[in-house]
């Protein structure tokens, strides 16, 4: 039997109502029991004292760039990263190449997976064939094969019919549909977002409403068709606005927010570096400050990366022409801490609800609690150690990130999974 | 000054000194040993013959040799990134790289990455265009009128023109008032926030009244991904004709960065009227780079 037992940590798992300092016991990959001063003969010790221990977080939006991109990442180094940002689960989105639009390629994502991957990689199925918006993809076999939900992530359905279409399909199997919401006219060759800052510097804007015009639209085939929705990376105040209006009318819609929406606005960038360029863009300072309302009041139920890796040679260029994206894993944990956690903005166990019981129900995965007989994920992290990201230590193949430099306080400390330590600080 | 990437971040002090020296460039005479044997760069990534031409004979002017490379014929046509290019020149050793390119905050990219070798702008995207604004400056005063409460009308596709831009933060630091004057689609109303002093007009009428500088900008379709105007309109709402000209104060002058389409945006009579100053404005394009080149090289 295989033991592992965290000593002496403050526990905290807000889907089991554990917030105490204790001993999480876990045996053969299952937490087996929390409690204080657990008796385990032989089993591996791992010290916890002035640390958090949470259940394992999930980032439920990740890009992995296997198969296809293997230059920027692949399932092995993003999974390190996922690892060393305290990640236990994370799901990759289908834009790779090929299109993961069939099961075989959910196979070979999950395949790759079991024999590279740090942490438990759950895909994400595309909507349509190679994502073209068109034809639906293979949902229901990609589904036997393992996926966890279905998206176009970053080429958004504009053909309402095929989204009504998609949602009726995705309700009838149980899976949740995640929606990039851009209107493709209104951001038309957009780089940045719109508004002071994209007139001052000569770039084209994305409006907010792009986005907000298909969080209407998506809500409203979502009471159409009962199908679950879930907005990926909300970014506008407007949008939560229009979620938690969708809630309060108890349709089953969920959005999840990421560390860089709320906590960089367009004042922040560094002109034309593009390493601050991603969709959707950072928006403005009123649009962050609604994501973190959103956040404190319950509207956005995760917090996800969109972990993006993207080649150097691909970022270096004219911030027209490069791609957008930026890396995520590693400074989630961090950035939260900053701007939610010891700001007084909300409590620990509300951002450790966001990553981990949060994210877990939007997906449906029977993740992210500690109770006994649940998966052996677990994320050990602190709030008070200083720390600096180096990007060139990044564990992803990637370096694109606007964090570079930071100093955090606090940070993940380590990443169990399965009851085995597949990170931990050094 | 390292190089010249825009008029925002000058100082007004810096931009007072490059126009007085550019006077004493007005006239012909020699100026060869101010920068013998210097040599500067002109990489074009967009098609333009008068800027070029005109950074070319300003720096040999000064006594500088000067290269000149557009786009069309460089290795970027063979897929080669604008990083690669500009290092390759960069190893040949210039003195300084004129740039234009037609990605907004390229050649600020590029000052990140090549930071020995300075980088003036010669027009980035729908950003900055810093020389002209200089020009165009160095054209108001030699009309005898003064940049502090100088009044203003910009008129056109400001959404789309770096020349707009630099003007506006050019006059806006001399405490001049500017009225960017367009059709709502090519005027965005942030446009107000960018500067001090700075007002918007949907009506051209309104604009040029009591103005004593008209800046008319070229309507530039080939920006523009769509109509962003009702075609067939925009000459009748926003092109500068002569009847409009009592509304500005008598004295006033019509400028205009080229190259002008008659009857777009601008008549025919306006652009030969004798408020109009557009070939002084070709002049002292060469005066004001050649007093540019100076400043960044001698330094």
């Amino acid at each position: 039997m295989a033991k592992l037992v965290i000593r002496n940590g403050r526990v905290i798992d807000p889907a089991g109502g554990v917030d105490r300092t204790a001993d999480v016991l876990i045996v053969d990959g299952a937490i087996a029991g929390i409690a204080a001063g657990i008796e385990a003969a032989g089993a591996e010790e791992f010290d916890a004292t002035g640390c958090i221990v949470a259940p394992g977080f999930l980032d439920i939006h990740v890009h992995l760039r296997e198969p296809g991109f293997e230059h920027a990442e692949t399932i092995e180094s993003g999974s390190r990263a996922a690892a060393a940002g305290g990640f236990t689960t994370i799901c990759p989105m289908p834009n790779t190449a090929p299109v993961n639009d069939n099961h075989t390629v959910t196979r070979y994502i999950i395949e790759q997976a079991e024999r590279y991957a740090k942490v438990n990689v759950f895909p994400i199925g595309a909507i349509t064939k190679g994502s073209q918006g068109e034809d639906l993809a293979s949902i229901g076999s990609m589904k036997e094969a393992g996926a966890v939900a279905i998206s176009d992530d970053g080429r958004p359905v504009m053909n309402a019919r095929v989204m009504r279409r998609a949602m009726e399909v995705a309700a009838s199997m149980g899976l949740p549909v995640i929606d990039h919401c851009e209107d493709l006219h209104l951001s038309l060759d957009g780089d940045m977002n719109e508004g002071v800052a994209s007139v001052r510097l000569g770039l084209r804007g994305i409006p907010a409403a792009s986005e907000d015009v298909m969080v209407a639209r998506d809500i409203l085939l979502a009471e159409l068709t009962g199908a679950r929705f879930h907005v990926a990376h909300i970014s506008s105040r407007r949008s939560v606005q229009m979620v938690a209006f969708a809630k309060s009318r108890g349709l089953k819609v969920s959005c999840e927010a990421t560390p860089h929406h709320f906590v960089l606005s367009d004042e922040d960038m560094i002109p034309y570096d593009s390493n601050f360029k991603m969709k959707p863009p950072l928006r403005s300072r009123c649009d962050a400050g609604g994501v973190v309302e959103g956040i404190v009041s319950g509207t956005v139920d995760a917090i996800a990366t969109d972990h993006a890796p993207h080649a150097g040679s691909e970022k270096m260029q004219e911030f027209e022409q490069c791609p957008f994206g930026i890396l995520g894993l590693e400074t989630a944990i961090g950035l939260a801490l900053e701007t939610l956690v010891h700001s007084g903005k909300i409590g620990l166990a509300r951002m450790v609800e966001l990553f981990t019981s949060g994210p877990a129900r939007v997906m449906g995965l029977d993740r992210g609690t500690l109770r006994p007989g649940a998966a052996g994920d677990v994320t050990v992290f602190d709030t008070e150690r200083r720390w600096v990201y180096d990007v060139n230590r990044s564990y992803s193949k990637s370096r694109n990130s606007p964090f570079h430099g930071r100093e955090f306080r606090g940070g993940p400390v380590a990443a169990i999974v399965n009851g085995e330590v597949a990170w931990r600080l050094e | 000054m390292r190089g010249l990437l825009g008029i925002e971040p000058l100082e007004r002090a810096e931009i007072e000194a490059i126009l007085e020296r550019a006077r004493a460039f007005q006239t012909r005479e020699s100026h060869k040993e101010i920068l013998q044997g210097r040599m500067v760069v002109n990489l074009f990534f967009e098609a333009s013959t008068r800027t070029r031409t005109s950074f070319e004979i300003a720096a040999k002017r000064l006594g500088a040799d000067a290269v000149s490379i557009t786009a069309a014929a460089s290795s970027v046509s063979k897929g080669e990134s604008l990083v690669d290019t500009l290092n390759t020149l960069n190893a040949m050793r210039p003195d300084a790289i004129i740039m234009r390119h037609a990605a907004s905050g390229a050649p600020h990219f590029l000052a990140r990455h090549l930071r020995e070798t300075p980088i003036v702008n010669a027009g980035d995207g729908t950003h900055e265009h810093p020389t002209q604004a200089l020009l165009d400056a160095r054209t108001i005063l030699d009309r005898g009128k003064k940049l502090e409460g100088l009044r203003a009308a910009i008129i056109g596709d400001i959404a789309h023109s770096r020349v707009a831009r630099s003007n506006v933060h050019l006059l806006s630091k001399f405490g001049a008032r500017v009225v960017l004057c367009g059709p709502a689609p090519l005027l965005p109303k942030e446009l107000a926030q960018i500067a001090p002093g700075v007002e918007l007009s949907y009506d051209i009428r309104e604009a040029i009244r009591e103005a004593d500088v008209i800046m008319m900008l070229r309507v530039q379709l080939e920006r523009q991904h769509e109509a962003s105007f009702p075609a067939g309109e925009y000459f009748r709402f926003y092109g500068l004709r002569l009847e409009h000209l009592g509304l500005a104060k008598p004295d006033a002058i019509v400028m205009h960065p080229g190259p002008i389409n008659r009857g777009r945006e601008i008549s025919s009579e306006v652009a030969d009227s004798q408020s109009s100053v557009i070939l002084s404005q070709v002049e002292n394009g060469i005066a004001v780079r050649m007093a540019v080149l100076e400043r960044i090289l001698r330094s």
